[in-house]
């Protein structure tokens, strides 16, 4: 997956948690607890779907990575670089 | 693999044990959800007679937050269970009382409202009543040890007037306290937020909505649900859960066992237990005396969503003492009394539910005649006593049913019918089993949204974290 495919899938999860929530706007280098007052329980859930989508593993003490958008696809690139876009 | 063998096994179809079942399977887990009932919901279900639908716990769903709200365990559980808000239909409450003799404080979903009702009735506590607000513990902050303090000690501490305190306590400790008398700190602070701050609702359908909901997403994730598949037993081995058999005697094994029985029912379950802490089981139960009205509920005088009311300057949560129900003080509700959409019109009937104390050994000690009997006697007493609160709706009545605490095991199998419960609660969910846990009533939260809560937050800990 490109950096680009891999923003638009968690665009994809994130929606699905919050489906009531305006992506659109969306900032890459805000954070999401600023922007969507995520808590811990959701950064979880983010963690949670990537493996049962892609098998991507991340370890509790990476979870910190996953703070904004901009981190977060930056933390996957190599990753998931492998996984072909379904 | 056969269909006998489970990532996990959940006890009870109630609030807690479908939503527990939704996020595992959700998460590919094999999930089996046990049902003794023929019907799910537990203490939220529903029944059907005389072609009317009725509701058996749901007043109000408390912890009303509106839509687009991003805190507070409304916006958690739909997120967690990916539902959008519109999913629910909730409609926001008319507006509610607390009603002692000669005074009466109005609330609703704007702690505004009781917050200018106290400085307008009781001017001297208004400074008190903000330092309590500031004082509140957060949902997220509870811990074990200072969820077990004295809510009567903590709010002697912050006010001087008795009354007002007796008037706050009233409708906590009727919407989920299952100790007497007093209550824990941290189920006051849960219940004050989830009734003062965040509010009462309920959907234009009632409890079915939620319930419909919650299965329809269960199946389409590929859960089993068994109804009428009572647990006979918690098969043990050392200090591991292996599985369950069945009242029928089918063996179902499984890496894991959530429980929703209860944490004293749950003990009992389990083969290797002798000894069981019966001091924890509550004895708090109730009779619901219905009326169907010929008219809605307001034209009756009835406006108000919720009546919590109390016939002296001290609040009696007690069983009662020597008789069947103490009705001195009681909770009304219409169901009809909330702020539905314009499309969705006036409910079938007008309906208003009463709940008053009952005592669970007496009730069921009755044969059926007097069973018969006692239930319209009580009926008749119940709704007297609230005559003194409320417009005397009695005119109008066309129908009536009455359910009692015999009718509260029956849909949730919990020792003397105690709707909220053990007296003390397990907040991390865990027992003397190593894969054993608990969820629901008796984990800590209560009421619809505080249950479904508890499944959720039971499932990820336990369930969902050990898979990572």
């Amino acid at each position: 997956m490109t950096p680009a495919e891999i923003r638009d899938e968690i665009l994809d999860i994130l929606s699905e948690i919050a489906p009531d929530e305006d992506l659109s706007d969306l900032e890459d280098a805000k954070s999401f607890r600023e922007q969507m007052e995520l808590d811990s329980m959701d950064f979880l859930d983010i963690v949670m779907e990537l493996r049962k989508r892609h098998r991507v593993q991340i370890p509790e003490d990476e979870y910190t990575n996953l703070a904004s958008m901009a981190s977060t696809v930056s933390y996957l690139e190599p990753k998931m670089k492998d996984i072909i876009k379904a | 693999m056969t269909n006998t063998d489970y990532d996990t096994i959940i006890i009870g179809a109630g609030m807690s044990g479908l939503a527990a079942g939704i996020r595992l399977a959700h998460y590919d887990q094999r999930v089996c959800v046990l049902e003794k009932h023929y019907t799910i919901g537990g203490l939220n279900s529903f029944y059907r007679v005389n072609g009317r639908n009725y509701d058996v716990g749901l007043h109000a769903m408390t912890n009303f937050t509106e839509k687009g709200a991003k805190k507070g365990p409304l916006a958690r559980l739909l997120k967690q269970l990916r539902f959008r808000w519109d999913d629910f239909q909730l409609a926001p409450q008319a507006g509610s009382a607390i009603a002692f003799p000669n005074i009466q404080l109005n609330f609703n979903n704007d702690i505004q409202l009781l917050r200018s009702e106290i400085a307008t009735h009781f001017p001297t506590q208004i400074d008190r009543f903000d330092r309590l607000l500031s004082e509140l513990i957060e949902y997220d902050d509870l811990k074990q040890e200072d969820f077990e303090v004295s809510t009567r000690q903590v709010l002697a501490g912050i006010f001087t007037d008795p009354l007002l305190i007796e008037m706050l306590l009233c409708p906590l400790m009727w919407y989920g306290n299952a100790r007497q008398d007093d209550m824990d700190y941290g189920q006051f602070c849960i219940m004050f937020r989830s009734i003062f701050l965040e509010g009462f609702a309920r959907p234009f359908k009632g409890v079915r909505l939620i319930l419909k909901n919650l299965v329809r997403r269960f199946r389409e994730l590929g859960g089993h649900l068994k109804l009428r598949s009572g647990v006979e037993r918690i098969d043990v081995d050392g200090c591991h859960a292996m599985g369950v058999t069945l009242e029928d005697g089918t063996q179902l094994t499984a890496k894991r066992i959530l429980s929703s029985a209860g944490v004293v029912e749950t003990m009992r379950l389990c083969s290797d237990s002798s000894v069981v802490d019966v001091d924890r089981t509550g004895e708090l139960t109730f009779i619901e005396s219905i009326s169907v009205l010929d008219c809605q509920p307001k034209k009756a005088g009835f406006d108000k969503t919720i009546v919590f009311f109390n016939d002296s300057d001290k609040f009696h949560w007690h069983q009662p003492e020597s008789d069947l129900c103490d009705v001195r003080t009681g909770v009304l509700c219409s169901p009809n009394n909330y702020l539905y959409d314009d499309s969705e019109g006036d409910l079938e009937a007008g309906f208003i539910r009463q709940t008053s104390i009952a005592h669970f050994g007496r009730w069921m000690e009755l044969d059926e005649r007097s069973y018969r009997q006692q239930k319209m006697r009580w009926y008749d007493l119940s709704t007297q006593a609230a005559t003194q609160f409320v417009p005397d709706f009695r005119r109008h009545v066309i129908d009536t049913d009455v359910f009692t605490p015999k009718t509260i095991r029956r849909f949730t199998s919990h020792d003397n019918g105690a709707v909220y419960g053990a007296t003390k609660k397990q907040l991390d969910g865990t027992t003397h089993l190593d894969n054993l846990y608990l969820c629901g009533t008796d984990q800590g939260f209560v009421g619809i949204v505080g249950a479904i809560v508890s499944g959720i937050s039971m499932a990820n800990q336990h369930c969902l974290r050990s898979d990572l």
